[in-house]
């Protein structure tokens, strides 16, 4: 078994915003991208042009909610690896080769060492690790950890992929551990809540709830009041209120 | 074991070059950053600085490395060898396969130029296309717009000189509230979701108007679950609401719209509905200060909204009294339209009531002084923050233009439409209907048409019909069937060729357009009819050339086959003679250009277009001396002058004494630039400029921006207009059918032209309703895909690569249904049995599905078990290009009666429960695909 470190200096991660998320993809094929590119073994594709099922690191799911009042609702899910503070497919790690950095709390799959038992992604209660069954090696988000440190890209790019590209502005990278920063400021306003918190995996990304919605009769003014219900009632509201209105210069 | 970490390399090499140009996976045509190792493709990103997508990307342009990789690619040009649509092919070479073209189209531009029907689909470069069909002089020639959103386009440029997407966009940093109608997810994708995440990011109102909740309506603040071809009545609900309350802008009425313009009013008169105009042709009010008769832009004149003028015992009512009258009757009263609509009338009225308090008591100012087309200066730019976007799903209707028309009214009445936190404009657009071409159909054999193809009919005398009356176009566009047909009918080329109806053709030839598949109603009856014989056993459409740059169902169906590159391999320009990609703020083109070179023997269709040309020395590509113009596209691209100092180009021209922005720059106007393209490929593969800010809001009406534009090239001289919203054009088409006038409808056309093309808008009910259809069924664009496209790529067709139906709860249960089981789903017209999954976010009695995700089996290089092909399904087999016989001895068209767009969404079903079929009926056989199917595994990595 594999154990975690004691604490990290950081912690990196998302905060994923529900209320924004239109479930376009966007996040999932640029990460697909980014990452069977770069980091470790490319991310495979079986059957490609036929029935297909590849490895991916970053999946969006949809749910629809049927509230006791009102209409249903569809939430856009985008769900990868929530690299927890006490991350149960470390510790049940039999080689080692899942670990979590002590630096930036980053929890990664160290490929020479994994042995594709699938214990992980067993232990994992988001799903959020795929074995790959090309390489025959567990798969997961990285949180890009070759592009937030990476001197060859612009420093404006180095955050993940998927928040780089993220169209609607639902993905947001940070650190946790500082109440200042973007990510923290956004889950005190906005209620970011924990994943499953009765998994006691304590996740470093956080999800912004969806905002109510179906409010506008509630929070509308009343009805508006006529000025006329007829014509004829009207041209002369009409002529009164153009008297009214400024000769020129109105705007 | 303790703690224990490797070290991970964190700064790995990203790539060897970025290079930097134009995604094509879908018409948002967003800037990519391309990342190369070894010379190969690796990685696709935005591009941060360009214009429309600011670095951002969606699912397809990421997936952009697999459509460049995809094994359907074509591979070399090809010649039909069996029969039509048996897939038999032989490879052939370019100067063969260029010749056999000239061989065909030679022959017939010297004979009769119509017997050419060019038909270019998802075209990118409409404005080279069309240039290319007008010198070889055939009148048929059109895009896809007709099957797409023409109801859209045209509605707003009759109204208002533009409408959505490429026209305008919110004023996103602006807008308070933000109401959305059917929108295709992958029309203005990026920019409408970073919008829609602007607005939420500062908790600002997003209210929805649809019958399904998926994409941005499931984000939407408000969700308004309509049903569907409704909306135009909820839209005159809410007039009705607005104007009933005396909740709308008169001061902007006044000044900037023909509200105060005055409309004969005697119904015996032959101008009966047209509007009063002085000698120079100028629409008259009165003025409020005088109480006389002005032109519209006298400067110091208070047009009137309330006066009328009596002129030769004729009455003029100006035009703000018509529509009180219509828009006052209890019959666009909430509780009048709730049920048909299926909104809740109260629901109505607070949606008026918080449209109303947004617009007006939320007014904003902008501390920016601008002076108006009459000289009049105003100190700030009041700004009403209510905006509007509304794209396919209002407009494939055949009611869609006056929905339309009416979106843009409500818009108007609000005084939201080029003001702070409204409706924008980009350029070239605002642009009114006079400044458009009319459309031209005059052939000479052996010379070029008249003028450009397709535009903006003022009245019966546009029309495109010849001597005889009969349709002077194969998509009979522009004549009394659907006079404002601006974008054509390529929706009805194929079936109209096929019966010799208006006249047969020779040759038929398409570009980027999946006919017998996805892009035609009636599928298998399109299919038929291309690959029918007559009584000599020769093929009714007699030759058939096709370009793709993929194996798509479309390809069997070609006698020659002109294979085109992927997008990263090709000259392209992004123009602003097209269909253009500028911001409200800005002015923009780009370029695409070969990042990579093909691997195959294929060639951009537009270079081959030029070749062609060359081939048969067209005239516009041909030198006095009879030498070429133009040695490919990028050369076209580079030296095309439209007219003097203005090309495909507007970034980088050369001539100092051109009058471009900024005087001697050389934006806009100017002489060609052999570098031009080299300078754009440096500055990231895009240009823009721009719009000085007291230029950026009142666009018509604003002086800074109507002489920013005639500098920058968009205009020769300055085009301030009013609004139209009272739509001249087509009261005079009433009038014909009322008989007046030389030109006249068939007797069995007049009463729909009469009763369709009110110049105020009006709802009438999508097609015909019936009892044993009751359920409305719809197709939606998932926003990882476009249109048939997405399927071929190995990524994005693992994110939608088969459709259920998608049916609400009630119908569920009505029809004792669960997940997974399968229904017969029955129209007039045919039917098809498929897979149905619940979902409770939907109108309560319409069913949908993703569009073209069902493939044939055997296109794209998929192999037979795709669940594409197996599960996956079309809803086009129930649609007919024609509406059932009414029993009259005609069969009408499926189309908007107005533009002739393909009324997709009229479709009205009925469903029942079945046994699992195999697969999803019905099951077309297999084609045969020149490249085959692609099959194993992929772990795509280029650098290693």
């Amino acid at each position: 078994m594999t154990t975690l470190p004691t604490g990290t200096d950081r912690k990196l991660g998302l905060v994923i915003d529900l209320d924004t998320c239109v479930g376009c993809h966007a996040c999932v094929i640029s990460c697909k991208g980014w990452n069977t590119e770069n980091y470790g073994a490319p991310l495979s594709d079986q059957d490609a042009y036929g029935d297909p099922s590849g490895t991916f690191l970053n999946r969006v799911h949809s749910y629809e909610v049927e509230p006791a009042e009102g209409a249903a609702q569809l939430i856009h899910f985008p769900k990868s690896c929530l690299h927890c503070d006490d991350a149960p497919c470390v510790t049940v790690c039999p080689t080692g080769a899942s670990y979590k950095r002590t630096e930036d709390g980053i929890v990664l799959v160290n490929e020479s060492d994994c042995m594709g038992c699938g214990l992980c992604a067993w232990a994992c209660p988001y799903g959020a690790r795929e074995l790959d069954l090309a390489a025959g090696i567990m798969k997961k988000c990285t949180l890009c950890v070759d592009r937030i440190y990476n001197e060859n890209l612009p420093e404006e790019d180095r955050e993940p992929a998927c928040v780089r590209t993220c169209p609607a502005g639902a993905r947001h990278f940070g650190d946790f551990s500082d109440p200042e920063s973007d990510v923290s400021r956004l889950v005190a306003e906005r209620g970011g809540f924990d994943l499953m918190p009765e998994q006691g995996t304590k996740p470093v990304n956080k999800y912004l709830p969806p905002r109510p919605k179906d409010k506008l009769e509630t929070e509308a003014p009343a009805a508006l009041p006529a000025v006329a219900t007829e014509t004829t009632g009207f041209l002369s509201w009409l002529d009164k209120t153009l008297d009214r209105l400024p000769g020129g210069g109105a705007n | 074991m303790g703690h224990q970490q490797p070290v991970v390399d964190t700064s790995p090499k990203v790539s060897d070059e970025v290079r930097k140009t134009t995604c094509y996976m879908c018409a948002c045509r967003c800037g990519i950053n391309v990342h190369m190792k070894d010379g190969q493709v690796a990685y696709i990103e935005g591009n941060k600085d360009h214009p429309v997508n600011k670095g951002v990307l969606c699912a397809k342009g990421s997936a952009g490395i697999m459509q460049h990789n995809a094994p359907s690619r074509l591979k070399a040009p090809l010649k039909r060898v069996g029969p039509r649509g048996s897939g038999e092919y032989e490879e052939i070479s370019w100067d063969e396969a260029l010749d056999l073209a000239v061989s065909w189209l030679k022959p017939i531009r010297e004979e009769n130029p119509e017997k050419l029907a060019f038909f270019t689909g998802r075209d990118q470069s409409q404005s080279f296309t069309s240039f290319w069909a007008q010198n070889y002089g055939t009148p048929n020639y059109a895009a896809h717009g007709g099957f797409c959103s023409v109801n859209m386009a045209a509605a707003g440029i009759y109204t208002m000189g533009g409408a959505f997407w490429e026209f305008g966009q919110p004023d996103w940093d602006h807008t308070k509230l933000f109401m959305l109608f059917g929108v295709a997810e992958d029309h203005d994708s990026n920019p409408i979701k970073a919008g829609i995440g602007k607005i939420k990011a500062r908790n600002a109102r997003v209210v929805s108007v649809n019958p399904i909740r998926t994409g941005y309506n499931a984000v939407a603040s408000d969700w308004v679950g309509i049903t569907p071809g409704t909306d135009g009545l909820f839209i005159m609900a809410l007039i009705h609401e607005l104007m009933k309350a005396g909740r709308i802008d008169l001061n902007y009425l006044a000044r900037f719209t023909n509200a105060p313009c005055l409309v004969n009013s005697d119904p015996t008169s032959p101008e009966h509905g047209l509007l009063l105009r002085d000698d120079n042709d100028k629409t008259l009010v009165i003025d409020r200060n005088t109480g006389t008769l002005t032109p519209f832009d006298k400067p110091g004149v208070r047009p009137d909204l309330a006066a009328t003028y009596d002129q030769n015992g004729i009455t003029h009512r100006p035009v703000f009294h018509l529509m009180a009258e219509r828009y006052l009757d209890p019959c666009y009263a909430p509780d009048a339209v709730a049920e048909r609509t299926g909104v809740p009338a109260d629901r109505i009225r607070a949606i008026a009531a918080e449209l109303a308090r947004v617009a007006f008591d939320e007014e904003i100012a902008l501390d920016r002084e601008w002076t108006d087309f009459r000289g009049e200066k105003h100190a700030k730019m009041i700004g009403r923050p209510v905006s509007f976007h509304a794209m396919r799903g209002i407009s494939a209707h055949s009611n869609g233009f006056q929905t339309c028309r009416a979106l843009h009214v409500l818009q108007i009445l609000l005084g939201t439409v080029e003001a702070p936190g409204g409706f924008r404009f980009k350029p070239p657009y605002p642009k009114p209907v006079e400044a458009h071409p009319k459309p031209h159909c005059g052939v000479t054999p052996g010379a070029p048409l008249d003028g450009p193809h397709l535009g903006f009919v003022r009245g019966p005398d546009d029309l495109a019909l010849k001597p005889d009356g009969s349709p002077a176009r194969i998509d009979k566009a522009f004549t009394w069937d659907n006079p404002m047909s601006a974008h054509g009918l390529m929706h009805m080329v194929i079936s109209n060729a096929h019966a010799g109806d208006p006249y047969k053709i020779d040759t038929l030839f398409m570009y980027m357009a999946n006919m017998s598949w996805n892009s035609s109603m009636n599928t298998s009856g399109v299919m038929e009819m291309l690959t029918d014989t007559d009584e000599n056993g020769d093929y009714v459409i007699p030759k058939i050339i096709y370009s793709d740059a993929y194996s798509s169902e479309m390809v069997a169906y070609a006698d020659l086959i002109l294979p085109d590159t992927t997008y990263l391999e090709r000259h392209d320009c992004i123009s602003l003679l097209d269909r253009p990609i500028c911001e409200a703020d800005a002015a923009a083109d780009a370029i695409r250009w070969p990042v990579v070179e093909p691997d195959r023997n294929v060639r951009g269709f537009q270079s081959v277009l030029v070749d062609l040309a060359n081939r048969m020395q067209l005239p516009g590509f041909t030198n006095e001396d009879g030498s070429a113009k133009y040695q490919d596209y990028a050369d076209y691209i580079t030296n095309h002058e439209r007219k003097p100092g203005i090309g495909p180009l507007a970034g980088w021209r050369t001539d100092p004494e051109g009058s471009g922005v900024g005087g001697t720059s050389s934006e806009g106007r100017g002489s060609p630039n052999p570098d031009q393209i080299q300078n754009y490929i440096d500055n990231g593969g895009f240009w823009s400029t721009h719009i000085p800010e007291d230029a950026q809001y009142y666009k018509p009406w604003n002086t800074a921006y109507q002489d920013w534009a005639v500098k920058l090239g968009l205009f020769d001289s300055p085009q301030p207009y009013l609004f139209q919203l009272y739509v001249e054009p087509m009261r005079r088409f009433q009038l014909a059918a009322e008989g007046h006038g030389t030109r006249q409808p068939p007797e069995h056309l007049r009463q729909q032209i009469i009763d369709k093309l009110d110049p105020l808008p009006i709802w009438y009910e999508d097609g015909p309703s019936n009892t044993q259809y009751p359920i409305r069924a719809l197709t939606q664009r998932p926003m990882a895909m476009y249109h048939s496209w997405g399927s071929q790529n190995a990524w994005l067709r693992q994110l939608h690569g088969h459709n259920p139906l998608y049916v609400p709860t009630k119908l569920m249960r009505e029809n004792n249904l669960t997940d997974g089981d399968w229904a017969k789903v029955t129209s007039p017209h045919g039917q098809i049995t498929v897979p149905v999954m619940e979902m409770a976010a939907l109108n309560e009695n319409t069913v949908w599905t993703w569009n073209a995700i069902g493939k044939r089996k055997g296109a794209w290089a998929l192999k037979d078990t795709a669940p594409e092909a197996t599960r996956g399904f079309l809803l086009n087999h129930l649609i007919h290009e024609l509406l059932p016989p009414k029993g009259d001895g005609l069969r009408w068209s499926n189309s908007d009666p107005i533009t002739g767009q393909a009324a997709w969404f009229d479709l009205r079903v009925r469903m029942e429960k079945v046994q699992a079929p195999s697969e999803s009926q019905p099951a077309i056989p297999p084609e045969t695909s020149p490249v085959g199917t692609a099959s194993g595994d992929l772990e795509w990595k280029t650098g290693k």
